[in-house]
Formats: structure tokens, sequence, C-alpha cells
């Protein structure tokens, strides 16, 4: 494992002076997943539409310090496979000598709604690209609407919490879990609150031969209302409190990287929040009952599919 | 007008790129061909606190550089090097993260009124 002494003196493939909000966690999460790759190493990403993509590549400025593709919104799965298909044939006929990697990154929007036909059919003709997930639980650049990624009870434009309904009335799409049953190489959930976790799991993802998928928690100050700077306190309570559990899957093969010791309740992850403020009026507690039964659930289904024992943590 | 980008490409201008310029006049589809170019683009002035790195409490240990969303945390030989003032946006991710408080956020007004205070004494 690099330490951080090495990692400072890689190239920065994403540069400042792009215009994604002040704190806004797609900036830490793609800096970490493209700073595991080595100075020698060439990379081309491509973004579905989102904030990434829009805060990025404002005409005439990149920030993307390597090859950049742009496409539309829903099909970044498509796109750098087919470039991916391209430098194979290239490759092949020896008119490229140099070895290149192939990265997509969306947000949920673009992953678990509108880009996942193309992320699938990406996935399933084993395409060697990596794609990652940017999850911030809401269409954010188009002022927070939900998405299939948003959770269950949470205030955005489109599910607005208020007299007639109480925020999104259905719990997350467990898109890691559609993911896996696609039998890729490999598939991880990761956080950065650890960033150890983020560099494994994006070298491994680089690493593998045929596709990978990543889903990172990237937080958004503006939809979800919390004090900015606690970005990283508030990603590691998502994880302790189960509500964004750390796995991967390796072949196939389940596995857990991260077992909270203590039962930390969801309210803990809740609070800290704007957009789950009104769910601590009198009234709404049954919705937070909700959250939490769903959180547990999942929990146990995950640790039955790592071979676990499905026990929830001692309250 | 100074242009802002420099461009090596096959559009027509091939000294830069101005918003004064016909759509005729830009790079074919839009490409930009000098890669990481937003590092020209200065969004310092977002800010409305800023980073002040204490020497004497840094260990380097880098978690600063490692959180930083708009890299603006330099590093040298693996050594914290100082802030990128002209894209740091205030945030205040890294002073949150250092763990010996080895960052405080010091509000731009108040450096102002005491910049503008010290040159009224001179
Ligand atoms: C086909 C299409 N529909 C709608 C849009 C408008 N649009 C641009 S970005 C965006 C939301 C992106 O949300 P998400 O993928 O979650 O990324 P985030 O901005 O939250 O990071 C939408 C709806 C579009 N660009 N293309
Ligand atoms: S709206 Fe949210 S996701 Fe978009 S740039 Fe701002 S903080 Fe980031
Ligand atoms: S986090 Fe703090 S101690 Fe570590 S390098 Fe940054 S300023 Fe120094
Ligand atoms: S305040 Fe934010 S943008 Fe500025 S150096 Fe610290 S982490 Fe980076
Ligand atoms: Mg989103």
């Amino acid at each position: 494992m690099a330490t951080l002494k090495e990692l400072a003196q890689v190239n920065e493939r994403f540069v400042g002076g792009h215009r994604l909000c002040a704190g806004c966690g797609h900036g830490i999460s793609v800096r970490m997943v493209l700073n595991a790759l080595d100075n020698d190493e060439h990379v081309v990403v491509g973004c579905a539409t989102g904030c990434l993509e829009v805060a990025s590549t404002i005409y005439p400025y990149t920030a993307w310090n390597c090859s950049f593709i742009h496409n539309a919104f829903e099909n970044a799965g498509a796109t750098i496979s087919g470039v991916e298909a391209a430098y194979k044939s290239l490759k092949k006929q020896g008119k490229i000598k140099e070895d290149i990697k192939f990265v997509a990154f969306g947000g949920d929007g673009g992953t678990y709604d509108i880009g996942l036909q193309s992320l699938s059919g990406a996935m399933e003709r084993g395409h060697n690209m990596v794609y990652v997930c940017l999850d911030n639980g809401a269409y954010m650049n188009t002022g927070i609407q939900r998405s299939s990624a948003t959770p269950l009870g949470a205030d955005t434009t489109t599910s607005p919490a208020g007299t007639v309904v109480p925020g999104k009335q259905q719990p997350r799409k467990d898109l890691a879990a559609v993911m896996a049953a696609h039998n890729i190489p490999y598939v991880a959930q990761t956080a950065i609150s650890s960033w150890q976790d983020v560099h494994k799991k994006a070298k491994k993802a680089f690493e593998v031969d045929g596709p990978a998928f990543i889903n990172i928690l990237s937080p958004c100050p503006r939809g979800w209302r919390y004090n900015t700077p606690d970005i990283v306190e508030l990603v590691k309570i998502a994880v302790e409190t189960r509500f964004w559990p750390l796995f991967e899957v390796e072949n196939g093969k389940w596995k857990l990287n991260k077992k909270p010791k203590k039962y930390v309740p969801i309210e803990e992850f809740l609070k800290p929040q704007g957009r789950f403020r009104h769910l601590f009026a009198p009234g709404n507690e049954h919705i937070i009952k909700r959250i939490q039964e769903e959180v547990d659930q999942r929990w146990l289904a995950l640790l039955e599919r790592c071979g676990e024992k499905p026990e929830l943590p001692p309250r | 007008m100074t242009p802002f980008n420099r461009n090596f490409g096959q559009g027509r201008s091939r000294e830069g790129i101005t918003p004064d310029m016909n759509w005729r006049e830009l790079t074919k589809a839009g490409n930009i061909y000098e890669p990481g170019n937003a590092n020209t683009y200065e969004t310092g002035d977002w800010r409305t606190i800023r980073p002040m790195w204490n020497e004497e409490r840094c260990i380097h240990c880098l978690i600063c550089w490692r959180y930083c969303p708009d890299a603006s945390i330099f590093s040298t030989d693996g050594k914290f090097d100082g802030f990128d003032y002209k894209h740091c946006k205030g945030c205040g991710i890294c002073a949150n993260v250092c763990p010996t408080h080895a960052i405080d956020m010091i509000s731009e007004d108040e450096i102002d009124e005491q910049k503008e205070a010290r040159e009224n004494e001179e």
C-alpha cells in the first residue's frame, strides 16, 4: 500500500480551476480514483453529464490533465466501451503501442437511472474498462431531483417534504448487487472516509482484465445541506450506521471490508443533513423507523452474501 | 483582449479562444488541446474564508492534500508546501481533517481589513 508521501508525487490528473462547488465530494472522489494510476500509465476518461462533467469541461477549459471524451447523459458506458474497442483494434494492427486504461465517471442519475442500459451493455460485453459511480443521491446538477439512489425520506425538489409527502417514499436501488449480477470480474462499494479503501479498490479495478464497477458515496453539500467542512465525518458515519457498507465482489465472491463494532442508529447519519430535517418533526418517527429497518435488513442480506453470520452489531 | 486558452489544435484559431469569437473561429467540435488548462482559470476569488498554515504544528502527514477537492495543496518531496490560493475555494475541509489542527480558517474580510489598517498606518 502506497503512502500519502508517495501518492502526492504522482501527476495530478484532475486539477484545480474546475467549477465544482466549494467542498464538493466529486473533486475528492475523482482525485482519489485517478491517483491510483502511476505516472507512466495512460488513461482516457469519459463522463456522463452531471455536475462533474459540466464543472470540469467548460469550454475552452478542461480540468482533466489526461485524455477526455465528452458524451451525453445516458451513454458514458457506451462511449468509453466504444473507445476501448477501437483501441483494441488499433493495438492489434500495431498502430498503438502503449497500454491505455479507460474509465467512465457517472453521477447516480447517470448511472442508476438513465445510463443503466448503456452501462449494463458495456459490462456484459466484457470491455476492459472501469466505471465509477459518484453517488450523491439525486440529480444535483439540475437542481436536486430524486433518483433511484435517493434515500428513503430525503427531501428533494421532486420528492418535496411537506404536508402531502414526507420526502422520497421509496428506498434506494441496490446498484452494486445489480452490477454483481453481471458476473464481471470486479465490483466494489467504497467511501472517501477511508482513502486507503478507495485507493486499493481503484487500483484493483484498473488492474483486472475486463470490466470493473465502483460505487462511491460522494456527498453534495448543496443537496444534502450539511456543514461543508464536515464531509469526511459524515461519510464515516454513513459507514458506521451501515447505511453505506464497504464491500467488494471479486469474480463472484462477496467480501465485507468493514464491520462496525457498535450499533450506531441511523439518526446519526440523518441528523446533520437538512434534506432529512423534516423527519425529526413530531409525527414522522415512523419514517425513521422504516429507514432503520431497511438499513438493518440490507445489512443482514449483505452479511449472508459475504458468507458472514447474519447478525446485527450489539446495541 | 488576452486569449484565455492557448490552443494547439486543428481549429481555425491557433492563438487562443476569446469570448468575442464566432463559432467558425472556435476549435473543431469544441476540442480542447491542452490537458489540465483549467489550471489557468482562477477560482480563488470564490473564497470567503482562507486556510492558514501553522508550520510548528504540521507533521506533514498530507491528509489535507488527500482531501482537498480542488487540488489546492502543494507538496514537494512528500511534504506540505503551501496552499494554491489561486484555486482554493475555502471549503474548510483541510482544516477539519488535519489531525494536529495545523490549519486555521480565517475570514477573508478580516484579512482585508487588517491589510487596510496596516496600509493606513504606513
Ligand atoms: C438526456 C438528458 N436529459 C436530461 C439532461 C439534463 N441533466 C444534466 S445533468 C442532470 C443531472 C445529473 O445527475 P447525476 O447523474 O446524479 O449527477 P450529479 O449532478 O448529481 O453529480 C440532468 C438531469 C441531459 N443533459 N440529458
Ligand atoms: S451541486 Fe452538489 S454535486 Fe454539484 S457541484 Fe455543487 S456540491 Fe457538487
Ligand atoms: S493535515 Fe495538517 S499536519 Fe498533515 S500535512 Fe496537512 S497541515 Fe500538516
Ligand atoms: S479550504 Fe478547501 S479548497 Fe482550500 S485548500 Fe483547504 S480543502 Fe482545498
Ligand atoms: Mg447525483
